[in-house]
């Protein structure tokens, strides 16, 4: 029983795959900010944008589907945006019950949002399933992210395996023992009450075992010689392709970005 | 002679293509005590987990006390059978002890009365009845393997089935934990690598190895054969 299911990073040769990791967080950082400063209504940006993360997707040879699948991680933020299609003022485009009325205005900034959320966690799913989680650890650190808050996000990586496994455990043996009485006219399962008891248990017993996990953790830690700084080996140069690719994609990111400030701002 | 499980030609295979269960075939008696003994990755665990459904049966059938292990029957069988893991901290799973060994009861929606009173019975079998209100968190590992073993005694299952019982136990738990099995009168099904406790408390041994019964009979006769102990990596 292992939760080794959760790890997003797929096996590849493409030249996505290959492109250092450094790039690549950049690249998935300012295709986010992008998309996330293109005013509401441009649509034109929006399909380039669109169109440049399925390409690397294409590239990526993980298959479209693949990307669509996991893109449905957008939904919630689309579920957050909802409340906008009647709460901003403009052309009524559709009035409702309550006195609240969907508005163009609002309609447009509601599929703008839809459509930045999807795109973003596009680039997203795409960079965590072509680069390694360690990968990318290396290259938040290259990029100037503290070492302290880097280590906090590997032990976090790496105990979250560890954690999501003992929870597996523990539904195990709930289960095992979730059985019905051999007399009939018991119904089966306890009362919502009872149930919600029990898996506020099972919670509890689980903060405090990592608590005590992670005072073990450190403990191995001092004795192997932390001294509170982490240190690494040095990363190796970029190939000029990796360079290339940096400059291409930014500038085109950039030019989308003013175009899209000039036309709609 | 009816017998409490019945298994006929079984196979599993998991997901990544790992063989686990080659074509077993296993009886126990009512009464009858059991060891499962083989090397690490034999498969004796993957067994264990398809005596009450938590792995799906793929091919081959498996019956406790007369009933298909399948379908609409998981409910029933799960409280026939008592699985006690091999770590007791994932099977401790409530604030108390008594919330612990009182969740079979609750679950099967028993009276509070008779929950109480199984709570009670159960914790009196591993002799530990004053630990009711105790914190599972605080105890010994010794402590909470009894627990673990009460909180499927209360379901007043039809076989006890075990895994690695005395694993990680000092001399002295381990021996109460041994003399507290010996009293159960019980069907049992015990995987281990502990063959001292094997040959002192179960009478047959079955040893498998890569996913088959290699072995099947009496523990004396099984354990004074050192060439098939030493052709499936255990030792005397």
């Amino acid at each position: 029983m292992h939760a080794n299911f959760l790890d997003p990073y797929q096996e590849g040769t493409s030249p996505v795959h290959r492109l250092d990791a450094r790039i690549k967080l950049i690249l998935v950082i300012a295709f986010i900010l992008t998309s996330a400063l293109t005013p509401a209504g441009a649509w034109p940006i929006f399909t380039l944008l669109l169109s440049l993360v399925l390409s690397a997707e294409l590239l990526s040879d993980l298959g479209i589907v693949f990307f669509m699948k996991r893109a449905l991680l957008a939904l919630p933020f689309v579920l957050a945006a909802l409340p906008l299609l009647v709460t901003v003022d403009g052309v009524v485009l559709l009035a409702l019950p309550l006195g609240l009325s969907i508005t163009q205005q609002g309609l447009e900034r509601f599929i703008s949002i839809s459509l930045r959320s999807w795109i973003s966690v596009q680039a997203a799913v795409l960079l965590a399933s072509t680069t390694t989680f360690p990968e990318i650890l290396h290259a938040m650190r290259a990029l100037g992210l503290p070492r302290l808050m880097v280590a906090i996000i590997g032990l976090m990586w790496r105990y979250l395996f560890v954690m999501v496994d003992e929870v597996l455990r523990m539904l195990r043996a709930r289960t095992a023992r979730s059985g019905e009485s051999e007399f009939s006219g018991h119904r089966a399962g306890g009362t919502i009450f009872w149930r919600s008891q029990v898996a506020g248990g099972m919670a509890g017993s689980l903060f405090l075992r990592s608590l005590e996990r992670s005072d073990r953790i450190y403990h191995a830690m001092l004795a192997r010689g932390y001294d509170g700084e982490i240190r690494s080996l040095p990363q190796p140069g970029l190939r000029p392709v990796d360079w290339l690719v940096l400059f291409i994609v930014l500038l085109l990111l950039l030019s989308l970005l003013v175009l899209s400030r000039i036309l709609w701002g | 002679m009816s017998c409490v499980v019945e298994i006929r030609d079984l196979s599993f295979t998991y997901p990544d293509g790992h063989k686990a269960l080659d074509h077993i075939t296993l009886d126990l008696a009512h009464g009858e005590k059991v060891a499962l003994v083989g090397p690490n990755g034999a498969g004796k665990s993957t067994l264990l987990l398809h005596l009450n459904g938590i792995l799906p049966r793929q091919t081959g059938e498996i019956r406790v006390s007369g009933l298909d292990v399948s379908g609409k029957n998981l409910g029933r069988v799960r409280a026939l059978v008592g699985l006690v893991f091999q770590s007791p901290d994932d099977q401790l799973f409530s604030p108390t002890v008594f919330d612990d060994v009182a969740y079979g009861p609750i679950y099967q929606g028993l009276p509070a009365e008779e929950v109480r009173q199984r709570v009670q019975e159960a914790l009196e079998r591993v002799k530990m009845s004053e630990y009711s209100s105790r914190v599972s968190h605080h105890l010994s590992v010794g402590e909470k393997k009894r627990i673990a073993i009460a909180t499927v005694l209360s379901m007043k299952p039809a076989v006890l089935v075990l895994d690695e019982p005395t694993a990680g136990l000092d001399p002295r738990a381990r021996r109460t934990l041994i003399e507290l099995l010996r009293e159960l009168p019980i069907t049992m099904i015990v995987a281990s690598h502990d063959l001292p406790m094997v040959r002192e408390l179960l009478p047959r041994t079955v040893v498998m190895d890569q996913g088959r019964i290699v072995a099947d009979g009496p523990t004396a006769t099984i354990l004074s054969d050192p060439d098939l102990l030493a052709r499936h990596g255990l030792e005397q």
